[in-house]
């Protein structure tokens, strides 16, 4: 029992490691390509910025779950 | 980091651990999370504008995460969530009207701040007597020889005659839910307990999980775990419609919404692998706190005459 939480906690850890490494390049990439294009469509264009904050919010979620979901499964995999 | 939509500076290990904590209560419970978040994003400078509408666009993305997880194990109703995101809208324009004519009459403040309390602490004390009360009556109950493994998705309530007997009311159109495993539900009851629900949401802030998972559960006779995950999945709904019109009269900082979602993505799937383990009375015991906590963050505001 003790042996199969060590295991679990261990997966986790990695999980998370990986997961912070991946998402500080996103910040970097995305984020810091994205910001100053997103100001300035707040600024003119509301509308179109309503739709593609929604659509950033939506498509980002899905790409993290996907992410994160491959993560468990490929670090649950080797573990077992 | 400079976040030039709002023109503030925050640290996104901050904004990650805000949406990696609601994340987890919001996978687990069902719930925006905005009573906690909303203070939150306040905490480090952000206009309350800015507060209530990013916080929104986080509930977007973390409901996403949350609702395809809880999908996975089979805990959404899409057809009920339909249906119900249509109630919502609805009710959160009514109290978003409600709130208008407040503020003309120029009382908006202390109404809100005591209806919300009134409402809060009437859902944990009725929920700490229901689920308390299933729970003692599930434990003599248990047949001998039987084990307390895993639970299924099958549910108890110590409300269920009240429960049965409003499935029973019979008003045309019946909707059968099979997913949920009701056979017919009048579908002015579903747009009712999503009116409702939205109408809070609208007058108090959020997305009003906190009131609307309790409906399903109680008034439309929703398994908790289904109850859990189709509420999310009509977050979704709800919540990009709350977006959207929030983000033309910009209120919304999209950057912050997306670095709060990093760590919520991750929160809401532990959130939602969790409710596996946990029977449905209990969910419903844990969740106690949270409106509890929502109506002593209001209690606070009123007596010290400021928002945090």
């Amino acid at each position: 029992m003790k042996n199969e939480a060590a295991k679990t906690l261990r997966a986790f850890a990695i999980e998370l490691t990986i997961y912070a490494v991946l998402v500080t390049v996103y910040f970097f990439l995305v984020l810091h390509l994205l910001g100053t294009w997103l100001n300035g469509l707040e600024i003119h264009h509301r509308y179109t910025y309503a739709a593609v904050a929604i659509l950033l919010i939506i498509g980002q979620a899905v790409l993290l779950e996907t992410l994160t979901t491959f993560l468990i499964r490929i670090i649950r995999g080797r573990s077992e | 980091m400079f976040f030039p939509i709002s023109g503030t500076h925050i640290s996104p290990i901050y904004l990650i651990l805000v949406g990696f904590i609601v994340g987890i209560l919001g996978g687990f419970f069902g719930v925006g999370g905005s009573f906690i978040a909303g203070p939150a994003l306040r905490l480090v400078g952000l206009d309350w504008n800015f507060a209530v509408g990013t916080d929104l666009a986080h509930i977007v993305g973390k409901s996403v995460v949350a609702a395809r997880r809880h999908r996975a194990l089979g805990n959404v109703d899409l057809k009920l969530g339909l249906i119900m995101a249509l109630g919502t809208i609805a009710g959160a324009e009514v109290g978003a009207q409600a709130i208008q004519m407040l503020k003309r009459a120029g009382h908006v403040n202390f109404v809100v701040s005591v209806v919300a309390v009134i409402i809060y602490s009437g859902i944990s004390i009725f929920m700490i007597w229901e689920s308390r009360k299933t729970l003692i009556w599930q434990k003599k109950r248990l047949p001998r020889g039987s084990t307390r493994g895993a639970p299924s998705k099958k549910d108890y309530s110590a409300f269920g005659p009240v429960t049965r007997a409003i499935q029973g009311l019979n008003i045309w159109p019946m909707i059968p839910l099979p997913t949920s495993g009701i056979k017919g539900v009048s579908l002015w009851m579903i747009l009712m307990v999503a009116f409702v629900g939205g109408f809070f949401g609208g007058f108090l802030g959020g997305g009003a999980g906190y009131i609307r998972m309790p409906s399903m559960v109680y008034i439309l006779g929703i398994p908790t775990h289904l109850a859990v995950g189709t509420d999310l999945f009509e977050i979704i709904i709800s919540a990009s419609y709350g977006t959207f019109s929030h983000a033309i009269k910009g209120n919304v900082d999209i950057l912050i919404a997306l670095v709060m979602n990093t760590g919520a993505a991750i929160g809401a799937q532990i959130g939602a692998i969790s409710t596996q383990y946990f029977a449905g009375p209990k969910i419903r015991l844990a969740f106690v706190p949270l409106p509890l906590l929502g109506a002593a963050i209001v209690i606070y505001t009123l007596f010290a005459g400021h928002k945090l």
